[in-house]
Order: structure tokens, then C-alpha cells, then sequence
């Protein structure tokens, strides 16, 4: 077996170099996924689909609202590689556009709500007693609104709005994360490294930023990688009910919504929309999986 | 004929690492009413060679490569699965090292003594519950008729043991294996089950196979003795052979890492106190009865009366500067809870802890901070108390950084200086905690508690997880240590052999208040307490003539006091 990193008994000038790096949790996660052939493929297909989403209006070959009445549903060709929707539209073009706000919704929304859901999480099950109590029970309280009710007041009330979808959806999915954050923080609050630390004088911020926080990284992880395609298929819900984004601006969830009326005449237009989805969700897992291993130490599977 | 014997067993397991030799070419064998004891460190593969005549070696990795081992006739290693699985619950029985892993949790103890005889032997549910009282009676717990409704937590560690020592001889085996059946109990306990061990074999007439890593602990019990090194046995022979004239360098090292005798005195100013514990009490609530939002509080308003525990009551004693003052009891006795609250480390009702002139009971928290850099603690499991996602160099500069002790440029230079300072090598500097062993992690732990340059340190049973061989290193490491900068400290131990090997004066602790405080040399000559003389009665000696004799009176000494409490 090799080890990410091998010292024999070397003279101190060769270890001092490479020894000193205070996030070495870290570097040395990388150094392990990068051995991940399959974790690296994920990612790199992950940061091309982000790509193109970002550069979208300027590479996409027709522009989104471009209609071709006279065409209609066209099966794939060389000019619409992907066929075209039943108003002449190119799949294309609008896969591309689609997936602007699909990766946007799933990786944004996701990220606010691992960020809300760790910390919250975190600072609970650490303090334990009554903040701890009156944390969850806001917990319990946001849990118990309708989820749709809760939508819809905040459209009524600010309007509809991109930005609001991602703090609507962000706000609903931490919530079973701080739940799962904090019944693993109070597990892991009775080990004695715990203690071991406050012993040191380490104030409550740091115990639980460096010593809570990196234990508890692998279910965080596999959540995640969860939660972003369910975000993705929340925004198609919303969307299809007129709570999200309008036609002629599309979402992957929304094309496949779409698709899923024709699907026994026009097979294309669900089908390729299905398929970068599935992709994306594929490399997503992968990915998780790659991290959850790299960032424990003890997975020595390189 | 012996009732088992094994000749030539090689176990290996070949893993994606490569093939690690677990048990290489190793025979022995017990005769009825005979015990044997295998004596080896943690990983010399004594517990894989009984777990492979029994067909509980995991396979794959395991693989056993050849062998015989004749039980009664049969060849375990060639039998078939099903006949091994009656020979394991008739026959064969084993008692492991945690009593409270191997029972489990959400059945009584009775429905767990009477399940493999309703299930396997078809005897009805009363016949089976009676065998059941019968056999608890035999293994000496008082009211069996009520206990078998009890619940495992219900138990203590010495009683569970008890009931898993119960549960093995239900089925009336030949051959009981004890694979470290005393190690997680404290030494009373410890004396107790090895007394009921012996009792029982000589009445049943078993054969016994007894796993140690304690030379000390098989002293007495122990016909013959194999001693196991890296898969091999470097050594068998007679209990008295073995101890008196042992032959193998391994074993005379196994033999003299056994802690014995006392420390010498360390020159210490005898009118320095520095550190004054006055009637310190911490008392807490049982379980969540304090925790007035919990739900069950919440619903339950008349019921508010408050169960405390009195872990610490009224405690009072001094220690000097330089001095190491060792602190025994059982456990549950108080006294990790009095270390931590002298560190502050748990609320306290009520007294103080004056430390070097300073009350640290009335200090607000931010004060109490920079205290912490001044008092430090080594804790019991160095498989907990290092966080798996750090590694060595992190772990130690994190406090030297926290505190601003040294810059972020000088800070690994310190590290290795500390990593020198405790015996660990450069190279493991980047690695994590669960590429070391028990005895390098608490090599690290102690690292990182000397790391803010601390004047007194509380040491939490540091050496109890630990093999004997490993244990008298690190003894070695806190008393140089200690030594070398003039540290005070405070050793906890269950363990009065350790503590008297170590400790300066000791202070004997019993159910939350303290019992007797003296010199080393005074208490174990002039103990004036009865419940001390009990503790030193207690401690197994390295010596089998010795040991049978002090089993003998430890053995009066229980029933005296058993029929006293009746």
C-alpha cells in the first residue's frame, strides 16, 4: 500500500518544507481524491457542464425565444443536433439555457442549505440544554409549515424572483440537515478529544470549526450529494405549478416536465433533457462518494 | 488424552496490504481441569488462535493454512460448519474481554440465560428460567429470582462479567475460553472474577483456556503457560518454571515490565503547597431530570424531585510542587470527576481549588483560559481523546498556536522538538491517529498536554488501556518527563501497583469521599482503612506461590465480608 505521503527518516530541512501547512486535512483529501479516477471524471465533467451554462449566451447557436413555427418537433439533424420542441425551438439552445438555472438552483440552494444546516447543527448539539432545546424546537416549528404555503406567501409578498427561489428552497432543505448534524455532533461531543480540547483553553468557535466540524464531514457529504438533485427536481415542481421560473426561460426540470406530455410522439424531448440530468446526478454521487473517502483519514483505499 | 490439543496451527490473513503471519506453526494442549493461560501483547495473535479453532475467524482475509486442533476426537479445523456450531454452544464456550458489548442491551439477562436452552434444547420456558436462577446463584449474584428481570445497564462491569461467565456455563462446556475476561474491570473486581473462575473450574472440572496480556493476572490461576510473540509461541512451560527460571528473553521482559516496588522519594519542598483542594464538592443530577426544557419536564411538573449523584463529597488535600500524588479507587468511586474539577473542567457545587495562590472556582472564564495553558490532562482511551482527522504535527501545533507560544513559522520546529521529547519519530509527523498504536497515541496525547509548557497535570488512568510492556514505557515517559520539567502532577489509576510504582503519596478515594492520604511506603505498610487493605489485598502478585496464597486470604477475606453483609 502507498501512502499519500511517505517520510522515511529524513533530515529535518527535507521535512520542514512540506510539513507546516495548517489545512493539511485538506491538502491531503486532494492529494487522495486526485487518485480517484472516477472522482476526477465526475468533476471534470461537473466543471464543463458549469462552464458552458456560465458562457451559454454567447456559444449557445440559436437564441432561446428562437421559434420555428413552420418546423415544429424536428427530430435530431445536423442543424438541431438535439431536435427541435413542438414550437421550433432548438433543444440544444435550450438545454443549455435549461441548465443555468438547474446547476444554479441545485448548487446554490444546496450550499446555503448544508451552510445553514452544519452550523446550526452544530452549535445546538454543542451547546446542548436549552439553547440546544430552543434551537430544534425553531426546527421543529419551520418543519411543521406547509412547505408550499410557505412559497407561495413569500411570491405573494416579494414578488417572483430568481433569488427568492433559492432562499426558499435553501431555507426548506437545511432543516433535516441540522437535524443530522446535530445527532452526530452529540455523539461525537462525548468522545474525549472533545475534552481533550477545551483542556487546551481552545474557545467553543474553534473546538467546534476544528475539531466538530471535520468529524462529521462524511454524512454532511452524502447529504449533499442528496439534497442537490432533489433541489433540481423542486425547482421543476415549482416551476411547473407557476411558482418558479416562466416559459420561454426553461429549466432542465421544467424540459423534462414538458417532455413528459409528447413523450410518445416526440421521445427527444424528454430524453436528452433526462439525460444531462442523469449525468449530472451520476458525477454528483461519484464525486461524494471520492470526498467522503479522500477527507477520512482512515479510508486508506489509494 | 488432552481434551484439546493443537499441533503445528498457522492462521494468516491476506489482506490488500499483503499476508500478515497472525499465527505461525503453534501448537499446545489442555487437559481436563486444567488451565492455560496464553500470555502475549495486544496483536501477538493469541486471540486469533482460539478464535480459529472455533471457525470465528472472519474468512476471507483469514485463512487458516494448516493445523490440527483434536477436541474430544474430532478435528475442529476440518469439521463442517454445523457441527462446529454445536460444538461452539455445548461444548466450547468463550467469554470475551467486554461484558458490556457482549450482552445485549434490550434483553433481560434472564431472556439471554434462557434462550439457547428453550431454542436449542427444548427445554420449557420454567425449566430453563430455574437452570437460569441456579446458575447465577453459582456465580455469586445475590437475589437471582428478582435479577433475571433486570436489564444489562442495570449491572455493574464486575456483575456483567458475572452474568457472561453464567451465560458460558449454562450449557455445561468442557473447555471455557476466557479471552481477557478481567481487563476492562478494576482490580477488586478483577480479584473477584478470578477467584470465581478458579472455584467454578475445580467444581465442574472444565479446562480452561486463559488470554492475558497480564503476566500478573494468570500468576495464580494458570497451570501452564504459553507465551506468544508475533504468532509464535517463544515459550511454554509450567506456571512456576515459567515465573522462576523463564529461559526466553521475551518472556524476562514481559516478566520485569510488571510495575513493582516503590518510587523513590522525589526531593520535593515539603512546605510548598501548590495546588489546595477545600471541601470540594460536585454533586450532579441523574440523567435528564436537570434539564428542565426536555420534554419529559416539561409533561411531568409534579414529579420534580432531583436524583443527585455525589461523585466528589467534600474532598480535601494538598499537593506540593514537584510531587506526583496518586489517586486510586474503583470506578465510580469519583475520582476522574475530582481531576476534572480541580482542572475546572466540570462545574462544581461547592468549596474551591486554590492553585498556586490562585482560587480558581471564583476566576471568571476568560481568566480561566489562560489557566488552562498552566494545567493540563492526559486522558484514559488514547483511541478517543486524539480527533481521527488530525494529524501528529496539527494536533500538537494547535495549542502552541492558539496560545501564541511560538510563531507560525518557528511552530514546527517546536513540534518535533516536543515529538522528540516524548519518543515519537520525525516521520510520523504527518501521519494520523489510527496508523499508531495504543502506546504511541498516548505518546501524542502526552505530547500535546506538555505542548503549553504546563506546571501540573492530571494523568486520567493513562496507562490502563494499555499492554504491560507498553505501560511500563510510558511510565517511563511520565516520570522522566516529570522529571525533566519539574511538573506536579495528579495520577489517577484504578490500578495500585501502577500508582505505587509512580506515586510520591497516594490518596485513596471510595464512593465520593476521600479515604485515607499518605506516603507510598506508609500506606502499603500501615494501611489504617479497611477499605485500603481491601484495594491492596486485591492487586494480583507476579508470583504463583505468593499469588495462591493471597488468593487464598482474598478469597476468606470476601466471604467474611459477604456474610457480614448478610
Amino acid at each position: 500500500m502507498s501512502r499519500p505521503i511517505q517520510y522515511n527518516e529524513s533530515p529535518l530541512t527535507q521535512i520542514l518544507p512540506s510539513i507546516g501547512k495548517s489545512t493539511s486535512l485538506w491538502m491531503d483529501g486532494w492529494i487522495r481524491l486526485k487518485k480517484n479516477t472516477l472522482a476526477i471524471v465526475s468533476l471534470a465533467i461537473l466543471i464543463l457542464f458549469c462552464a458552458v451554462a456560465l458562457l451559454t449566451p454567447v456559444i449557445a447557436p440559436y437564441g432561446y425565444e428562437e421559434q420555428d413555427l413552420l418546423l415544429g418537433a424536428a427530430s435530431p439533424s445536423l442543424a438541431h443536433p438535439l431536435g427541435t420542441d413542438i414550437f421550433g425551438r432548438d433543444m440544444l439552445t435550450r438545454i443549455m439555457y435549461g441548465s443555468r438555472i438547474s446547476l444554479a438552483v441545485g448548487f446554490l440552494a444546496s450550499s446555503v442549505a448544508v451552510f445553514i444546516g452544519v452550523f446550526w447543527g452544530a452549535i445546538a448539539g454543542y451547546s446542548g440544554g436549552r439553547i440546544d432545546a430552543a434551537m430544534m424546537r425553531l426546527v421543529d416549528i419551520l418543519y411543521a409549515l406547509p412547505f408550499m404555503i410557505f412559497i407561495v406567501l413569500l411570491m405573494v409578498v416579494f414578488g417572483r424572483n430568481i433569488l427568492l427561489l433559492f432562499l426558499a428552497i435553501g431555507a426548506v432543505e437545511w432543516l433535516t440537515m441540522a437535524r443530522i448534524v446535530r445527532g452526530q455532533v452529540l455523539a461525537l461531543k462525548q468522545q474525549q478529544f472533545i475534552e481533550a480540547a477545551l483542556s487546551l483553553g481552545l474557545s467553543h468557535w474553534t473546538i467546534i470549526r476544528r475539531h466538530l466540524i471535520p468529524n462529521i464531514l462524511s454524512p454532511v457529504i452524502v447529504y449533499a450529494t442528496l439534497t442537490i438533485p432533489s433541489v433540481m427536481l423542486l425547482e421543476a415542481f415549482l416551476s411547473f405549478l407557476g411558482l418558479g421560473i416562466q416559459p420561454p426561460e426553461s429549466s432542465w426540470g421544467l424540459l423534462i416536465s414538458y417532455g413528459v406530455e409528447t413523450m410518445e410522439e416526440y421521445p427527444w424531448l424528454i430524453l436528452f433533457p433526462g439525460l444531462f440530468l442523469s449525468i449530472t446526478l451520476f458525477a454528483l454521487n461519484f464525486l461524494g462518494d471520492g470526498l467522503r473517502d479522500a477527507l477520512d483519514p482512515r479510508t486508506s483505499k489509494d | 488424552m488432552a481434551l484439546l490439543s493443537v499441533k503445528n496451527l498457522t492462521i494468516r490473513f491476506h489482506t490488500r496490504n499483503g499476508v500478515i503471519k497472525a499465527v505461525e506453526n503453534i501448537c499446545f494442549s489442555v487437559n481436563r481441569g486444567e488451565t492455560l493461560a496464553i500470555v502475549g501483547e495486544s496483536g501477538s495473535g493469541k486471540s486469533v488462535a482460539c478464535y480459529g479453532l472455533l471457525g470465528l475467524v472472519p474468512t476471507p482475509p483469514g485463512k487458516i493454512e494448516s493445523g490440527a486442533a483434536y477436541f474430544n476426537g474430532i478435528d475442529l479445523i476440518q469439521a463442517k460448519e454445523q457441527d462446529l456450531q454445536k460444538i461452539r454452544g455445548n461444548d466450547i464456550a468463550v467469554i470475551f474481554q467486554d461484558p458490556m458489548t457482549s450482552l445485549n442491551p434490550y434483553l433481560t439477562i434472564g431472556e439471554q440465560l434462557t434462550e439457547p436452552l428453550t431454542t436449542h434444547r427444548g427445554k420449557s420456558r420454567s425449566e430453563a428460567v430455574i437452570m437460569a436462577i441456579k446458575m447465577l446463584c453459582e456465580v455469586g449474584i445475590e437475589d437471582p429470582g428478582e435479577k433475571i428481570y433486570s436489564y444489562p445497564h442495570e449491572f455493574s462491569g464486575g456483575m456483567q462479567q458475572r452474568v457472561m461467565i453464567a451465560m458460558a456455563l449454562m450449557a455445561k462446556p468442557k473447555l471455557l475460553i476466557c479471552d481477557e475476561p478481567t481487563t476492562a474491570l478494576d482490580v477488586t473486581t478483577q480479584a473477584q472474577i478470578l477467584i470465581l473462575i478458579k472455584e467454578l473450574q475445580k467444581k465442574y472440572g472444565i479446562a480452561v483456556i486463559f488470554i492475558s496480556h497480564d503476566l500478573g493476572v494468570v500468576a495464580g490461576i494458570a497451570d501452564k503457560i504459553a507465551v506468544m510473540k508475533e504468532g509464535l509461541i517463544v515459550e511454554e512451560g509450567r506456571t512456576e518454571d515459567i515465573f522462576y527460571n523463564a529461559k526466553n528473553a521475551y518472556t524476562k521482559k514481559l516478566l520485569s515490565s510488571i510495575p513493582c516496588g516503590e518510587k523513590k522519594l522525589a526531593i520535593c519542598d515539603e512546605n510548598k503547597i501548590f495546588l489546595r483542594v477545600n471541601n470540594l464538592k460536585a454533586f450532579f443530577c441523574e440523567s435528564n431530570s436537570c434539564n428542565s426544557w426536555s420534554f419529559a419536564s416539561m409533561f411531568s411538573r409534579g414529579n420534580k424531585k432531583l436524583k443527585m449523584i455525589k461523585a466528589v463529597n467534600n474532598v480535601s488535600f494538598e499537593i506540593r510542587r514537584g510531587e506526583i500524588l496518586g489517586l486510586v479507587g474503583e470506578s465510580g468511586s469519583g475520582k476522574s470527576t475530582l481531576g476534572r474539577a480541580i482542572l475546572q473542567l466540570t462545574p462544581t457545587t461547592d468549596g474551591n481549588v486554590v492553585f498556586d495562590g490562585v482560587n480558581l472556582t471564583l476566576l471568571p472564564p476568560n481568566k480561566k483560559t489562560s489557566m488552562r495553558k498552566r494545567m493540563q490532562m492526559i486522558f484514559q482511551d488514547p483511541y478517543s481523546s486524539l480527533n481521527p482527522r488530525m494529524n501528529v504535527h496539527d494536533m500538537l501545533a494547535e495549542p502552541l498556536l492558539y496560545h501564541r507560544l511560538v510563531s507560525r513559522r518557528d511552530v514546527t520546529k517546536e513540534v518535533l522538538r516536543l515529538m522528540n521529547d516524548v519518543g515519537l519519530a520525525r516521520s510520523a509527523a504527518k501521519k494520523y491517529p489510527h496508523e499508531f498504536s495504543g502506546g504511541q497515541r498516548q505518546r501524542i496525547a502526552i505530547g500535546r498536554a506538555i505542548s503549553t509548557k504546563p506546571e501540573f497535570i492530571v494523568a486520567d488512568e493513562p496507562v490502563s488501556a494499555l499492554d504491560v510492556t507498553v505501560q511500563a514505557q510510558i511510565l517511563e515517559l511520565i516520570l522522566s518527563l516529570v522529571d525533566k520539567h519539574n511538573l506536579t502532577m495528579m495520577f489517577i489509576s484504578h490500578d495500585l501497583s501502577v500508582v505505587r510504582y509512580i506515586a510520591d503519596r497516594i490518596a485513596v478515594m471510595n464512593h465520593g469521599k476521600l479515604v485515607e492520604i499518605k506516603a507510598t511506603a506508609d500506606i502499603f505498610k500501615t494501611p489504617s482503612q479497611e477499605y485500603t487493605k481491601q484495594l491492596i489485598t486485591a492487586i494480583p502478585l507476579a508470583d504463583p506461590t505468593k499469588e495462591k496464597e493471597r488468593q487464598r486470604i482474598a478469597a476468606d477475606r470476601l466471604k467474611l465480608m459477604t456474610r457480614e453483609s448478610i
